[in-house]
């Protein structure tokens, strides 16, 4: 190759690279309308787990919201998967040097996340785990959350009310090892059903994907065929598991209970492939943790401890003895 | 992509390194096109956030890529060959799971954890090398392969835990001093100090200059008294032992052995080498022009979340660029043939 081929193609190829990113940078920019720096303005910012979880668009839906009504600016920041603990140190670093006043973080590693948490901290950042809480729970200055054991029981309590004494043969699509999350509503659940996990004739991990659920439910089928109860993660798990018990004709006679509340997975209950579900309230975990830095910014008043963000079953079926709201309310309350 | 069925090159296998005068060089560098885009995109954020410019948050940037820059470093080394390495971030996160353990749970010395996890890495480069040079298979294949047994070696032995409670040792590559004004951490200095020793080794050695000619045709390369079979071996191991300090390097950033590390490395040191001008195809680009990609990835995820935008657009940049980089490098080619 001739020198002034190369000379020129590797100007060329600044000249495109820097282009694109010209271009792109503006469209985005004016995109999220935040572009303003050094106003003065407080500052807050959110990690989530991933940026395409339903579950966390809600959440940054209610940041967005939060921050408007309480004057602040927000930032948003995700993991590239769900686990994606370097990722999140990143951000948190980024964030701190844009200088914001507070963190709301869903750590992906709950354990491994907490030296990262302890530098922000230390430059007088408050931070305040949404959804998960880190290990130790100490880490963060408050956590605002689901309490997972509480949405495992109501569904463990309702599929014991739902069988009416028959014998159950459970099944448990868990969301993956060692994560706090699963673990509780997985303990949730059967400490709701009176049953221990011995009981459990087939456990399997999908997490929480849709078609690691289907898998996991076709292998359960193949192992146990006579299961009668399926216990979800999630409800895209328990989607999946409606599937391979259809294709098996057995998804009128299973009981499916899950955990979640999304729009789809309410609306799924009221079709009447899932039997129930426990709902939580992202939008809500994000708004208050948006207040509470804005509170912070405005009088030094740190938020601490645990607040329960609530949870709600919602079943169309409901039985004697276990409190629940039907879909309607579920419909409306729903997030994603 | 494989060593085997790639079109024989008609330029000479040492036509890089003939650039006589340093200011012709500096020109005519296949990393001048990187190193420009990278200052544009610096200009660009300096003048959009007040908190760019700082010597604070250069370093911070050199942090934050220094695990991703290492293996990037043996990803090069590789791709010069004209092979991949799907495995390195696999690779790493085992290492690192190694350190961790031994040195937190098994009590042995954290020096001789560190060694061990060096051991481990290298030995998984050594049998990349071996598998695509003996029998031989592509190299995507075998690290493709690699990558899963990597991935599940390190959940099985870490028991999917999380490992704290790390020995001062094994995080005093992240600790810093102060430079003027700025915090600079020991890891960003042992990352520039192995990017400018391959840099060297690959410019000024017999050996770099063996790499590239294998790169550009093996077969040239082996008629020309080159021991391929040697050299691509060597090449994959060294791979791995950088793999190793990248897991040291890792450790030292999070205080903690992590077994979800790592997931998506493998991709993002190709990024780096593709944005850095190293051909996908063999035998052109440089160890300085990865630094250069790696860097570029680092300022505009930096740069993004100082001006507020979420970190989507970050993926979306990073996508368009690299397909941009390798649109570039094949219509170059095109027009030399």
């Amino acid at each position: 190759m001739s020198r002034t081929t190369r000379l020129s193609s590797s100007l060329l190829r600044a000249a495109a690279v820097t282009g694109v990113a010209a271009l792109t940078l503006t469209g985005c920019g004016s995109g999220s309308g935040s572009s303003s720096s050094g106003s003065g303005e407080v500052k807050v910012g959110l990690i989530t787990k991933t940026d395409t979880n339903p579950f966390f668009v809600k959440m940054k839906e209610g940041a967005e919201k939060a921050a408007k009504e309480n004057g602040v600016q927000l930032s948003t920041a995700a993991g590239k998967f769900d686990g994606d603990n370097a990722g999140q140190v990143t951000a948190i670093e980024n964030m701190v040097a844009a200088g914001v006043k507070g963190i709301l973080i869903t750590p992906s590693d709950s354990k491994a996340i907490v030296p990262a948490i302890e530098k922000a901290k230390a430059k007088g950042v408050l931070v305040i785990a949404l959804d998960t809480p880190t290990d130790p729970e100490s880490a963060v200055d408050a956590l605002f959350a689901t309490d997972n054991l509480k949405a495992g029981e109501l569904i463990g309590e309702y599929a014991k009310a739902a069988m009416k004494g028959k014998t159950a043969k459970i099944a448990a699509l868990d969301l993956a090892p060692g994560v706090s999350v699963g673990v509780q509503r997985h303990n949730g659940f059967l400490k709701g059903f009176g049953a221990t996990d011995k009981d459990v004739a087939c456990a399997q991990d999908t997490g929480g994907d849709q078609a690691k659920g289907q898998t996991a439910m076709e292998n359960c089928l193949q192992k146990e065929p006579d299961i009668n109860v399926v216990y979800t993660i999630n409800e895209p798990a328990a989607l999946g598991a409606y599937t391979a018990l259809k294709a098996k004709g057995r998804e009128k006679d299973v009981l499916i209970v899950s955990v979640d509340g999304g729009c789809t997975g309410t609306q799924a209950v009221k079709d009447g492939k899932i039997a129930a579900t426990s709902q939580q309230y992202p939008l809500k975990m994000a708004a208050e943790g948006v207040k509470a830095v804005a509170t912070y910014a405005k009088d030094g008043k740190k938020a601490s401890g645990y607040t329960d963000t609530g949870v709600t079953l919602i079943t169309d079926k409901a039985q004697a003895g276990v409190t629940s709201k039907d879909t309607a309310y579920g419909l409306e309350n729903c997030w994603g | 992509m494989t060593a085997t069925t790639k079109p024989p090159s008609t330029s000479s296998p040492y036509a890089e390194l003939k650039a006589p005068t340093t200011a012709r060089r500096l020109l005519t560098a296949p990393t001048t096109g990187p190193l420009v885009a990278l200052l544009l995109a610096c200009i660009f954020f300096s003048f959009s956030t007040d908190q760019f410019l700082t010597g604070g948050n250069f370093s911070l940037i050199v942090q934050q890529v220094m695990v991703v820059g290492t293996l990037a470093i043996g990803q090069t080394l590789i791709i010069l060959t004209a092979g991949i390495d799907l495995s390195c971030g696999a690779v790493m996160a085992f290492g690192s799971i190694v350190i961790a353990k031994m040195a937190a749970e098994g009590s042995l010395p954290p020096l001789v954890a560190i060694a061990l996890g060096l051991v481990v890495c290298g030995g998984f480069g050594l049998l990349n090398g071996l598998l695509v040079q003996k029998i031989p298979l592509p190299p995507f294949i075998v690290t493709l392969g690699m990558l899963n047994v990597a991935f599940a070696l390190t959940h099985i032995y870490s028991e999917e835990q999380t490992v704290t409670n790390l020995p001062g040792p094994l995080t005093a590559l992240g600790e810093t001093f102060p430079l003027g004004h700025t915090d600079i951490t020991y890891g960003s200095l042992v990352t520039i100090a192995l990017f400018l020793l391959l840099a060297y080794a690959l410019s000024s050695t017999g050996w770099g200059r063996h790499v590239y000619a294998l790169g550009n045709s093996q077969e040239a390369a082996r008629l020309n008294g080159i021991r391929t079979s040697r050299l691509t071996i060597g090449v994959y191991t060294v791979a791995g032992l950088l793999y190793g300090v990248a897991a040291l390097l890792l450790i030292s950033r999070t205080g903690v052995g992590d077994p979800q590390a790592g997931q998506t490395d493998n991709l993002d040191s190709i990024t780096a080498v593709v944005l850095g001008g190293t051909s996908l195809f063999g035998g052109r680009g440089s160890v300085l022009g990865t630094f250069i990609g790696v860097l570029i990835v680092g300022v505009f995820r930096n740069g993004l979340q100082l001006m507020g935008v979420a970190s989507i657009y970050q993926t979306l940049i990073t996508g368009v660029l690299v397909i941009l980089a390798v649109t570039v490098d094949q219509l170059s080619r095109k027009k030399a043939r």
